[in-house]
């Protein structure tokens, strides 16, 4: 090597042997300083358990490739954002999930929200309507507008919706086994408006996987419920073509106890599942791949998040071009939602929950998401206020506008910490991944209860970390102090009254033989096992309620009780 | 680094007592029925608890998701528990929390002591022990904690049993 040569890898930090000389160097140091022995190490782990080193240098990154791993922008395998001008095209999209009460409550929420600058709406819906059953259910009783608006016909949606263009505004819906219904629903809304369902724009959640791995809003048995989201790709594809048909979803994966990687593997092999069954239905891949979108946690641990985030872009693009072959390119983005994490919040010393939003959302800004919901500081509590609603959007702001790190797309890349994680989770959750292919698939893995165990255990062990201080919370088990009692929302005690009233005056008023008519055709349609969402339109459009629309289907499809294990 | 007492380095809080304190096998243990009134399918609390009240020695019950008042109340009385742990975070506590009470009091079984954790505001606390909830455990309240109250406020299975008869 000549002399000239060798001077340019020293430079690059590529010249292995004085590389080698360095680190030890740097080690007998760093020993001496902390008074460790010969085999002692100081150890320390992710939020994940994941075993972090204090340093990491070019030797941890010897088989790192720039083309293969990295890449530019907006170029396979999208390591570093899946857009070439990333935020220097357009920020991110500041979407605030909320609903509460009435239609009424939650449209003036909204719109307060839209005056403060935010840039998309998110619907929470109450409980009942999660879990497809009307306000006059038994179930209800103490429910009704408590975790999200109550919505139980199309006469609700269009108060929701009043005033608030659906073709300016794009609004994501989270909504799983109802979610065809609750669209169908804002499709009408639209249609009413006079804007076509070519134009819409937003996303439905849909993601019944994670339904049975951890949010447990299940209704329906996982055959029939994929059966369902196949339809919404089908039609979507067609008819509502700028709309996400699915958001899949590692966040409740997440908030349920897995590790980043679990939240990471389960979630991108979710997508797996819903692209095997949509093409066992005949469609093509670049047909509803671009519709796919992605839902993430972002947690506490700052550089482990943006790594997972990295890292599932990549994987994703792969799965997608090498797995299933996958032509266009938009088929292999993987674009994502992400919300902070709410399990992260603690009651204690409420006004620290700030600072946790404000870190979690940093990395998913340094991650490069799509868009974000940042948490607000009372939501161990209740639903939050519209103080702390404020708070928690103007965190968002202060990122984009104050912080400067929106300047440069994926500013840590090239980290060799940052690197060797995104290598380390990418090769972690491929494992899982085959992992779940050897047991057949994940609705044969959520059959078996693998990933409900292996979260659950995650679950277990992380408690018995904090416990044991392993892992410390401030103001939970280190800094305590008594605080005071902050001021939190109350939702108004007449909403159930004003709820009931209405879905009465909305079943006495509408047209009680259309409603019959277009209830008995879906159900002969469920049966022929054609798609749906033509069926699902029409009974919304006839007021049919959401309970009764999820009836009709139940009595074909059943519904899913789960093991009752712990 | 600036700190020498890093978190990683203290020592664990101990976890010996409690696990002492339960009675060996051969004597009852104590039956403990977690249920998850409302809703809600947030059931990552309850199984923690669940899992650490039997790592404690006692024998867990778990009802499963969207229990209502009256399949709570019945399991209780079926399984013949010592203690029922509710655990929600939708929001409805106020109503079906009062509702529980009253269906064990019907039942002649108001004597089974009934805690209560999750999404549950300050302010509904004083007005949830008036209608008879021994204990409300917020979000970050530690197992161990939990542990420790029922050590102090529920008789082993063996004295109550001698007691009653």
């Amino acid at each position: 090597m000549s002399r000239s040569q060798s001077q340019l890898k020293r430079k690059l930090g590529e010249d292995t042997a004085s590389l080698r000389r360095g680190l030890r160097r740097w080690e007998r140091a760093f020993k001496e300083e902390l008074g460790l022995g010969g085999g002692e190490t100081s150890k320390a782990t992710s939020i994940s358990g994941r075993p972090i080193k204090a340093l990491y240098t070019p030797l941890d990154l010897k088989d790192f490739d720039f083309w293969r791993d990295l890449g530019f922008p907006g170029e396979y395998p999208f390591t570093r954002g899946i857009h070439p001008t990333m935020y220097r095209g357009r920020l991110w999209t500041m979407r605030q999930f909320s609903g509460f009460g009435s239609a009424e409550d939650t449209n003036r929420r909204f719109k307060y929200l839209l005056s403060l600058g935010q840039t998309g709406l998110s619907v929470a819906f109450h409980l009942p309507t999660l879990m497809g059953i009307d306000s006059d259910h038994p179930l209800a009783q103490g429910e009704i507008g408590k975790c999200g608006v109550a919505v139980d016909s199309l006469a609700d949606m269009e108060i929701l919706f009043n005033g608030i263009p659906l073709d300016k505004i794009t609004t994501s819906m989270t909504i799983n086994p109802p979610a065809a219904v609750l669209w169908a629903m804002y499709i009408a809304v639209a249609e009413k408006q006079g804007v076509s369902p070519q134009v819409i724009s937003g996303t439905i959640q849909n993601d019944i996987l994670k339904e049975y791995i951890a949010q447990k809003t299940y209704v329906f048995p996982p055959r029939p419920s994929m059966k369902l989201v196949v339809d919404t790709f089908e039609y979507g594809a067609k008819e509502v073509p700028r709309w996400n048909t699915i958001s899949i979803s590692g966040y409740h994966i997440r908030e349920a106890g897995a590790t980043a990687v679990q939240e990471l593997a389960f979630t991108l092999r979710d997508g797996i599942e819903y692209v095997e069954w949509a093409l066992e239905r005949g469609l093509k891949i670049d047909e509803f791949a671009p519709r796919l979108s992605f839902f993430f946690n972002s947690h506490n641990d700052f550089f482990e998040e943006i790594a997972k985030f990295r890292a599932a872009r990549k994987i994703w693009a792969e799965v997608m071009r090498e797995r299933f072959g996958a032509k266009k390119e938009r088929s292999w983005w993987l674009r994502f939602h992400t919300q902070t994490s709410g399990v992260s919040l603690m009651a204690q010393q409420p006004y620290n929950n700030i600072i946790r939003v404000a870190i979690q959302a940093l990395a998913a800004v340094l991650g490069g998401t799509q868009s974000l919901h940042t948490n607000s500081l009372d939501e161990t509590y209740a639903l939050p206020s519209e103080q702390a609603v404020t708070i928690a959007l103007r965190t968002q702001q202060i990122i984009a506008y104050e912080s400067g790190v929106a300047n440069t797309i994926d500013p840590l890349g090239g980290s060799y910490y940052v690197e060797k994680l995104t290598q380390e989770m990418e090769e972690e959750a491929k494992a899982y991944i085959r992992k779940i292919d050897n047991l057949g698939g994940m609705v044969k893995a959520i059959e078996l209860g693998f990933p409900q165990k292996e979260i659950a255990d995650s679950a277990y062990s992380y408690q018995q970390a904090v416990e044991k201080k392993e892992k410390i919370i401030v103001g939970v088990n280190a800094f305590e102090m008594e605080h005071e009692p902050i001021p939190i929302l109350e939702v108004d005690p007449t909403v159930a009254e004003h709820q009931l009233a209405r879905l009465r005056e909305v079943k006495r008023t509408r047209n009680k033989l259309l409603v019959k008519q277009s209830l008995a055709d879906l159900k002969r349609a469920a049966q022929d096992e054609v798609n749906l969402m033509p069926f699902i339109l029409k009974c919304v459009r006839a007021y049919a309620t959401v309970g009764e629309i999820m009836d009709a289907l139940k009595e074909v499809y059943g519904v899913y009780e789960e093991p009752t294990t712990y | 680094m600036k700190e020498k007492k890093r978190p990683g380095k203290q020592a664990p809080a101990s976890l010996e007592p409690s696990q002492k304190a339960w009675p060996p096998h051969h004597q009852p243990r104590l039956r403990v029925l977690i249920a998850k009134p409302g809703l809600d399918g947030h059931d990552r609390g309850a199984k923690v608890i669940c899992r650490a009240l039997r790592d404690a020695g006692m024998e867990v019950i778990y009802t499963g998701l969207r229990r209502t008042p009256e399949e709570i109340v019945n399991a209780a009385i079926q399984e013949d528990v010592d203690l029922i742990g509710l655990s929600i975070l939708s929001g409805a506590h106020n109503v079906l929390f009062p509702r529980i009470m009253n269906l064990l009091r019907k039942r002649g079984a108001s004597d089974i002591p009934v805690i209560a954790g999750g999404i549950i505001p300050e302010k509904d606390i004083p007005r949830l022990k008036k209608i008879g909830l021994a204990e409300i455990f917020l979000p970050g309240t530690p197992t161990q904690e939990i542990i420790q109250w029922v050590k102090e406020h529920i008789p082993e299975r063996s004295k109550k049993k001698a007691i009653n008869s």
